[in-house]
């Protein structure tokens, strides 16, 4: 259709694309720059074996860094694989069934979308603190066999405010699902099982990735849950890079983020191949 | 007993929300519960809790200190609603016509621009931040593009303190926030039924007359669904304050991170934090009743 209006749009969305890309633009070049206080761009760096990659064999080397992207990625995975079962098995509840909670089980779902992160984080470390004190106290535990902050509090949490978003792209799959193919399948003699395994399940399978990319995604992104529920040893990349932030970055960060980039464009590749070939 | 699971449909309902709700009440509802108790408490000379009931930490929010009135916390709160509405503003400016533009362009290309708007968003919150102190500081990117520029026309230059200040929190809030406009912005731009916009034309209506009286009015649920998801997280982030502000800008989410970690005060940390929910709750609902839930949420 002919558009009278689209050199202004087509302007203004270019500027807005620019808008979007200048800051991952830098990012990627001060990744080779030859100053290590990387404040400046001096120069493309040129050392050691790496060459330009200088900085990209510092981070391989970095054990802080490789120990934090390893958390991220643990809980990340976890956190998705757990909140896209429970997800799907309460999108299903809605989507099928009348039960005594329904009302109540809907509105507990748009809490996490309706109210600020930072109410949740800061309600969940009350939580814990007072949990794991009292556990500590009363059993009696102490040292390293003490209750507290790490690994597994971060995971609960995330899969806590996951949940909403998987069940919300799994519904939204359930909505146009024809219930006659099931019933098909049910006359031919599948039980319950057989038809959820054989056919549900594959037909909702494309809303089920998607709610999985998107857990997965605010998980990786994830700062002010993991913020106020972390604790010694299970530090993640934003929480890591925040720490930084204080004192002096060097393009090490950089760098991290280009293959950080890098990864997660490759993975989403992947990710849309397969699901086109789902479909 | 699995004959009698078959045939209660509630039972298997029932059964099927169980882990959801579990999740939901001990990570959700009973935190709220707590941190509305902690809130009616006071702390100790360690920083402990104790719980009374006690209205010292509203009344303290208020402005109410028994060395008399101060308004530092109302400012902070006044401050955080400002920033979160002029955010919302700039970002339904700016998402708006790059929701048009994809909605509008040859559907094989569509899937391409939408991916393109997703990719800064797989970097990382934290990282994104840092990327702009790198742009706006003052030996910075943008300043030496500036600097040379004024070079080419043989001007003196002085470079910018663009960072840290509240227009660089400013810019930080705008970038991290505008990609959850721009979609359902765009999923409600994509709905619209082209034949309109030529039944617009052939009724003699010009560009701004049809954006108007057609494109607006339509879009309107993915605006609405789009500022519930920009301007509630606006509310409560801290991170882009603390870092691009230099901590001379405070918000209600420093102030509530600050309780929690520097003044160990989780009471009057709490206290806020009730507000601060209380308040974003109050303006979503207005919102909603005004202009209709969105939605757009569900597909964005």
């Amino acid at each position: 259709m002919s558009n009278r209006r689209s050199p202004l749009v087509i302007v203004s969305a270019l500027l807005v694309y620019f808008f979007l890309y200048a800051p991952i633009v830098v990012l990627v070049v001060f990744a080779f720059n030859s100053s290590r206080t990387n404040i400046v761009f001096e120069g493309v760096v040129n050392q050691g074996p790496c060459g330009p990659f200088y900085w990209f064999c510092k981070l391989f080397d970095n054990n802080e860094v490789l120990n934090a992207a390893k958390n991220t990625l643990t809980i990340a995975f976890t956190s998705t694989v757990v909140s896209c079962i429970i997800g799907t098995m309460a999108a299903l509840a809605l989507q099928r069934y009348t039960f005594p909670v329904k009302t109540a089980s809907e509105a507990a779902l748009y809490i996490p979308i309706v109210i600020p992160e930072i109410v949740m984080g800061i309600g969940i470390l009350v939580l814990f603190s007072a949990l794991f004190t009292w556990i500590n106290v009363t059993f009696g535990l102490t040292g390293d066999a003490r209750f507290s902050l790490g690994l597994a509090t971060v995971i609960v949490s995330h899969i806590a405010f996951s949940i909403p978003f998987v069940t919300l792209v799994v519904r939204a799959r359930l909505h146009g699902f024809d219930k006659a193919v099931e019933e098909a399948a049910m006359d031919l003699g599948a039980n319950e099982f057989v038809t959820f395994w054989r056919i549900t399940l594959p037909i909702i399978f494309p809303g089920v990735l998607s709610g999985a990319l998107l857990a997965f995604t605010l998980s990786l992104d994830d700062f002010i849950i993991t913020f106020f529920t972390n604790g010694p040893g299970s530090t993640t990349l934003p929480i890591y890079v925040y720490g930084l932030l204080r004192r002096i970055i060097t393009p090490e960060v950089n760098a991290l983020s280009t293959v950080w980039i890098l990864t997660v464009l490759i993975a989403v590749f992947i990710s849309q191949r397969l699901e086109s070939r789902e479909v | 007993m699995l004959q009698k699971l078959r045939e209660n449909k509630s039972l298997q309902g029932t059964l099927l929300i169980l882990p959801t709700l579990l999740w939901m009440i001990s990570l959700l509802i009973v935190p709220l519960i707590l941190s509305v108790i902690t809130s009616f408490g006071r702390r100790d000379a360690d920083g402990n809790v104790i719980y009374t009931f006690t209205l010292d930490n509203y009344l303290r929010l208020a402005g109410f200190t028994p060395a008399g009135f101060d308004d530092l916390y109302l400012q902070i709160l006044w401050r955080s609603l400002t920033l979160a509405f002029q955010t919302t503003v700039l970002v339904i400016l700016m998402a708006y016509p790059l929701a048009y533009f994809v909605a509008r362009a040859p559907v094989k290309w569509r899937n391409t621009f939408l991916f393109l708007i997703l990719v800064p968003l797989w970097t990382n919150f934290v990282i994104r931040i840092y990327a702009w102190i790198m742009i706006l500081r003052t030996q910075g990117v943008l300043n030496g593009l500036l600097g040379w520029g004024a070079g080419l026309f043989g001007q003196p230059f002085k470079p910018f303190d663009f960072y840290p200040s509240s227009g660089a929190v400013l810019v930080g809030m705008v970038y991290e926030f505008l990609p959850f406009m721009i979609l359902p912005i765009y999923t409600s731009l994509e709905k619209i039924d082209g034949s309109l916009y030529e039944a617009a034309a052939d009724l003699g209506a010009n560009a701004i007359k049809t954006l108007l009286r057609v494109t607006l009015p339509l879009s309107m649920p993915g605006i609405v669904a789009g500022t519930i998801l920009v301007f509630i997280p606006v509310m409560g982030t801290f991170v882009v304050s603390d870092i691009l502000g230099g901590r001379q800008v405070i918000l209600v989410g420093n102030l509530i991170q600050r309780q929690f970690l520097d003044a160990r005060d989780p009471a009057f940390g709490s206290a806020s934090s009730i507000i601060l929910m209380v308040l974003t709750l109050i303006v979503t609902i207005f919102y909603t009743r005004k202009f209709g839930f969105g939605e757009e949420i569900a597909s964005a």
